[in-house]
């Protein structure tokens, strides 16, 4: 059984209880423990389910590799499943629960999958699930999800009661690992007099070294950490981090890192997350390396860990994992858990040292303690189910004959150590097998290149191979040094601090225990813990055909789980090599991507969340139509009325109301969105020439023209009406949302193509508020606010005039997008307000009404204007529109001209514009389409048009709509099919898109 | 939760947009207003009264509220037939002001620039983004940064601002 030791545990602080609960149990831990710790503390072994066939799996390792411990954390609203329990901290009154299993932790239905797991060979779900097709969706599919899958999501109510955060940094080394590598790399960097970053992802610095008993100039090696520390925190040019886990490496030295501030205090009320978006000149990998498990059958029962692991449970949290342990080794290092075991108090009955001569001084260390070492010997068998009883033993390169019997509950295994590459992948940094350590290490040739091509990354200490400390700290000093001498930092490293190392003999790899183990013992030895990979599948696809080492690991899923391969992929692909009968190097390793270990999506989003979500823009006028009632419409980022429905009143109602007082009388519409772009200079009228297909060059100064502008492709992307302000200056109206677009499409050809015409355009858009009045009082409303002649013999349609109207300072157009008598007043945003304020008031007597977006499309449907978006959709020219009249024929050219007079826009089969009235008056469904006999070479049916826009008209009393219909203008009169969803068909008649007014007398009074 | 800054939404301010090549402008520039043309990302003055180079041919002037007509109609007079361009914008843009000493850490956690004192010191100014909008901001005192962004998302930029001021100090350009 695994328990808490009395003495010992560096990391955590025994007068501090913390009360935490597992499944609903009650449950104590210190502070500083890990949950794993604390599980381990309480005898909780089995701490969750395997992924396939729901094996019981404890805790393997003690760090970011863990397969297995992958716990939900928390409750209701802070409820976040797949936690990594060796890496989580333990807080007072947590909240743990296993995942993965039903009905309960200790019986999972789910684990008779393991009894049949014979039917269940690498490649499964491609072999069983293509035929028949229909089974996949209907029989298989559901049971695969409800079966698989790790923990649960969070309930779909609750909304994640934390907040997050981002951060921007900047500097000249980024260090990722605080081991001694990192703090050496960090020392020589700052000294140097470089801006540096240290990042390290646990609650500790120093990484193994305090735990591996090294000795650093002449101290502990914790006593050397501490002193680091204290010269680093003194260097004002070093940013030191804690608990922030570099997570991504991206080109030009961008790197992601997530700090986790208050994962272990949840109700402290800081952000609960940040992600730090740092840009380095120079990125330094020390990330040291991960211990690799054994191939031998029954390897993934709770127990079964990391020889690593188990020692550090033991130094750094006073736990032991079990009351005996045999340690089985193919190198020197997990000697050292034999010994830490022992020094504890531990019983360690033997340790199997699969090398037939054993280790260097650390095995001699051990014998001297009185340790039993069987040299040669593996594991042939783990006898238990959901626990270890005992190990069975047998000859390391035999088939596996037992020939000894050990009681034990705890395995404490070491296959090795495998350099922590990934963040050196993440840009491209390559990989070179070393054959001597048996591991990829980074190949220093093939490094991450920077924006100047320069090598923008260097790896440092063990994440480079190196597996002493004395080589790790000279390595790291170098690569500090050197990073920061490639950012100009001109100070003095300094010297790499000293240590000596005991002598070691060499690993000898051993991928299957024992190396001639049989079919039988192959399928119950695990290389990826989490997805149930084993040698026999990785076997069996090689056997396939499965060469490619990508994709084996697609066919058989190993190292797809979410710990990404880190204890699979090199045990995994050796296995793949020996299938295959080629060296490891020839077979090659999966490239590792972000993230190193998952980042919740909360950090991710950061601020972009609740009333930051999005950026919502507010016209001035916004308050007022919110105290009005507005009903709301997106419109990009505004937020626009799309109808202001009084009491009792419905969103239809409400828009023919408008529509009707309008018509009748007056209303009012906030059309501050609308886009104003200035445009000033000698050649601004050749300019806007160019820009819009009409002339704009021959308009008087104090006249507006509706003007289209199309795309080089000839297509059209935007209308407004442009107003010649002053002799060179025009202003021009863009749609709400060709504001930025059109300016920046001004701006793009003046910058790349007309760099040498005297032209100088401003968005000036939010400068003004602008507020239509319309309708036949609406020139009684605004002479009631007085200042400005308005009358039609002083400003006839289509003028402009500047002024003060009832004290505001008021640009005025008489234009109309509605048919009606109509004046677009802008005023400068910051008087916005107050002027709708003033015609609203001066509007009471007509009964004015403010109104929406709704009535602003239905009244302009009714006159057979034009709606980009709406008739357009980005195919669309305006000879398809009914506009040839907007286009010159006396210009020389216009953006879209030469585009416009190819065969295919002048084809007469266009579809072209026309207005829709039902048969039955009902509404046209929108986007529905105009049917005609015949099936396309697809066998969809043929279609010869479709609507484009379409509503119910309050002043004609029926259904119009606006459609686009092959030969369209010539079928006045017709009737015509349009399909609608549920496959019946509306009739429609084919009638002048112009449905009201047509003479245009109303607005030109 | 101490506040790492105090941020303060500016009251309404006098911009002028002003477009031109440098060396034209200069000289009337100076004339009107009193202020050199800042160079490249840089601002004499601030709120109130200054000079922000906002790209190579365009500057931003700013004046009291309700100063800014008088002054380009006092800019284009000055300037007479040289080519330009210079409107009164004040109401396009909100103010607002960082105060404090955590206040580069504050900002740092919406805008993508690196605002360490060699890079970002007094009278340096930023054309970028807050979060997901556009904003420019500079140094106007050891310890103040003020910032401009567009009037209709002035709420999105002060919940960011207020956000990111409550969340407490990075400790990253703010040594605590």
């Amino acid at each position: 059984m695994s328990a808490r030791l009395a003495q010992g545990g560096r990391r955590i602080d025994r007068t501090r209880v913390l009360k935490f609960r597992f499944n609903g149990q009650w449950m104590r831990g210190f502070e500083g423990d890990t949950l794993a710790s604390a599980l381990l503390a309480n005898d909780q072994i089995l701490v969750g389910r395997s992924f396939k066939y729901h094996r019981p799996r404890g805790i393997v390792a003690s760090g970011a590799e863990e397969p297995n411990a992958l716990v939900g954390l928390g409750k209701g609203a802070r409820f976040e499943p797949n936690q990594r329990a060796t890496t989580t901290e333990l807080f007072d009154r947590a909240e743990i629960t296993s995942q993965n299993h039903w009905p309960s932790l200790a019986f999972d239905v789910g684990a008779i999958n393991a009894a049949l797991s014979r039917f269940f060979p690498a490649g499964f779900y491609y072999k069983t699930f293509m035929h028949p097709r229909p089974f996949w969706k209907h029989v298989f599919e559901p049971v695969i999800r409800h079966a698989a899958g790790l923990g649960r999501a969070p309930d779909a109510e609750t909304r994640d009661a934390d907040s997050y955060s981002h951060a921007y940094a900047f500097c000249d080394v980024l260090i990722a690992g605080g081991g001694i590598a990192g703090l050496q790399a960090a020392l020589a960097a700052g000294r140097a007099g470089a801006r540096v970053m240290l990042l390290e992802a646990s609650a500790h610095w120093g990484g193994r070294a305090p735990v591996d008993d090294a000795v650093i100039d002449g101290q502990a090696a914790g006593v050397w950490v501490d002193a680091a520390l204290a010269e680093l925190s003194a260097l004002p040019n070093v940013t030191l981090r804690l608990r922030t886990m570099v997570a991504g490496v991206y080109d030009h030295g961008y790197v992601l890192a997530v700090e986790r501030r208050a994962d272990h205090s949840p109700e402290a009320g800081q952000a609960r997350q940040r992600l730090w978006r740092c840009r380095t000149g120079r990125l330094v990998v020390a990330t040291g390396a991960i211990e690799r498990p054994l191939s031998f059958a029954g390897n993934d029962k709770p127990g079964v860990m990391l020889a690593s692991a188990v020692r550090d449970y033991v130094i750094d949290y006073g736990v032991s994992p079990g009351a005996s342990t045999v340690i089985v080794t193919n190198n020197d290092d997990a000697y050292r858990t034999a010994i830490a075991l022992h020094k504890a108090g531990q019983k360690v009955p033997a340790i199997l040292d699969t090398r037939s001569q054993g280790g260097g001084e650390l095995m001699d260390a051990s014998k001297a303690l009185g340790l039993r070492v069987l040299t040669g010997a593996g594991v042939a068998a783990v006898r238990g189910l959901s626990s270890v009883i005992s190990a069975r033993i047998c000859d390391a390169k035999g088939t596996g004959a037992v020939t000894e019997e050990i009681h034990c509950d705890v395995i404490a295994m070491s296959g090795g150590w495998s350099p922590v590459v990934n963040l050196w992948s993440h840009t491209g940094g390559k990989l070179i097998w070393d054959e001597a350590e048996a591991f990829f290490r980074p190949d220093a040739s093939r490094a991450p290149i920077g924006a100047d091509g320069e090598v923008n990354a260097i790896v440092a200490g063990t994440a480079n191979g190196h597996l002493d400390a004395r080589a790790v700290l000279r390595d790291a000093h170098a690569a500090g040094a050197r990073a920061a001498a490639e950012m100009g930092a001109t100070g003095s490293p300094g010297d790499a601090a000293q240590t000596d190392e005991a002598a070691t003999l060499p690993i000898e790899p051993i991928w299957v225990m024992p190396e001639h183990a049989s079919d039988a013992k192959r399928a119950k030895m695990f290389l990826d813990f989490q997805n149930d990979v084993k040698v026999a599948d990785v076997q069996l696809a090689a056997r396939e055909g499965f060469e490619s080492v990508e994709h084996t690991k697609r066919y058989t899923t190993l190292g797809m789980a979410t710990d990404q391969g880190k204890l699979s992929n090199i045990n995994g692909l050796a296995v793949l090599s020996d299938a295959l009968d080629q060296p490891i190097p020839q077979t090659g390793t999966t490239t590792f991507r972000p993230p190193y270990a998952p980042v919740t999506m909360g950090t991710i989003a950061g601020e972009a969340r609740s009333d930051t979500f999005q950026p919502l823009r507010r016209t001035p006028i916004h308050t007022r139509h919110q105290e009005a009632g507005a009903h709301w419409e997106p419109v990009g980022h505004w937020r626009r009325p799309y109808c202001f429905p009084r009491a009792g009143e419905s969103i239809e109602e409400a828009v023919a109301r408008e529509i009707t007082t309008t018509r009748t009388s007056v209303g009012m519409l906030d059309a501050s969105t609308l886009g104003k772009i200035i445009v000033k200079g000698p050649d601004a009228g050749r300019f806007m020439d160019m820009m819009y297909t009409n002339m704009m060059s021959s308009l008087g100064v104090g006249r507006c023209r509706y003007g289209l502008m199309c795309s080089e492709n000839g297509f059209l992307i935007d209308d407004g009406v442009v107003v010649k302000l002053a002799d060179g200056t025009y202003l021009a109206h863009t749609t709400t949302g060709g504001a930025d677009r059109i300016h920046a499409h001004m701006e793009e050809w003046l910058q790349t193509e007309w760099w040498d015409w005297q032209v100088y355009t401003a968005n000036v858009t939010e400068a003004f508020a602008q507020i239509a009045v319309v309708g036949p009082k609406a020139r009684a409303v605004l002479e009631k606010l007085g200042g400005m002649d308005l009358s039609a013999d002083a400003l006839p349609f289509m003028r402009y005039a500047e002024g003060k109207l009832g004290g505001f300072d008021a640009r005025v157009f008489r234009i109309s997008f509605s048919g009606e008598l109509s004046y677009e007043v802008a005023v400068p945003a910051a008087q916005g307000l107050g002027f709708w304020d003033a015609v609203a008031r001066a509007g009471a007597e007509f009964g004015i009404t403010p109104y929406g977006t709704e009535a602003l499309h239905v009244m302009r449907a009714e006159k057979g204007f034009i709606m980009i978006g709406d008739e357009t959709d980005g195919t669309v020219i305006p000879q398809d529109l009914g506009l040839h009249w907007a286009i010159s024929k006396k210009k020389e050219d216009f953006l879209g001209k030469r585009a416009q007079s190819r065969s295919h826009m002048s084809d007469p089969n266009r579809w072209q514009l026309v207005g829709l009235e039902t048969v039955d008056g009902s509404v046209l469904p929108d986007g529905s389409y105009a049917v005609e006999d015949g099936v396309n070479a697809n066998g969809q049916g043929l279609v010869q048009g479709r609507v484009t826009s379409t509503y119910h008209s309050p002043t004609i009393g029926r259904g119009i709509a606006m459609g686009l219909l092959r030969h369209g203008p010539n079928r006045m009169g017709e009737t015509v099919p349009f399909n609608r969803v549920d496959g019946s068909h509306v009739l429609a008649k084919v009638v002048s898109p112009v449905f009201y007014d047509p003479e245009g007398e109303k607005q030109n009074v | 939760m101490s506040e790492a800054a105090a941020v303060t939404r500016a009251g309404p301010q006098g911009m002028v947009s002003l477009r031109g090549l440098p060396e034209a402008l200069s000289g009337p520039v100076r004339a009107v207003t009193g202020f050199d043309l800042p160079g490249q990302r840089s601002i004499t003055g601030g709120f109130g009264g200054g000079a922000a180079w906002m790209s190579p041919d365009e500057f931003m002037l700013f004046c009291p509220h309700g100063a800014a007509a008088l002054l380009v109609a006092e800019l284009t007079a000055s300037l007479g037939t040289t080519h330009h361009l210079a409107l009164d914008v004040s109401d396009a843009r909100a103010g607002f002001a960082i105060d404090g000493p955590a206040c580069r850490d504050v900002l740092a956690k919406l805008a993508p620039v690196d605002l360490s004192q060699d890079a970002f010191g007094e009278g340096q100014i930023r054309r970028t983004r807050l979060a997901q909008v556009a904003a420019a901001f500079w140094m106007a005192g050891p310890e103040l940064i003020q910032l401009v962004a567009f009037n209709s998302v002035a709420v999105y930029v002060e919940d960011l601002l207020r956000q990111a001021a409550q969340d407490g100090p990075l400790g990253f350009y703010s040594r605590t």
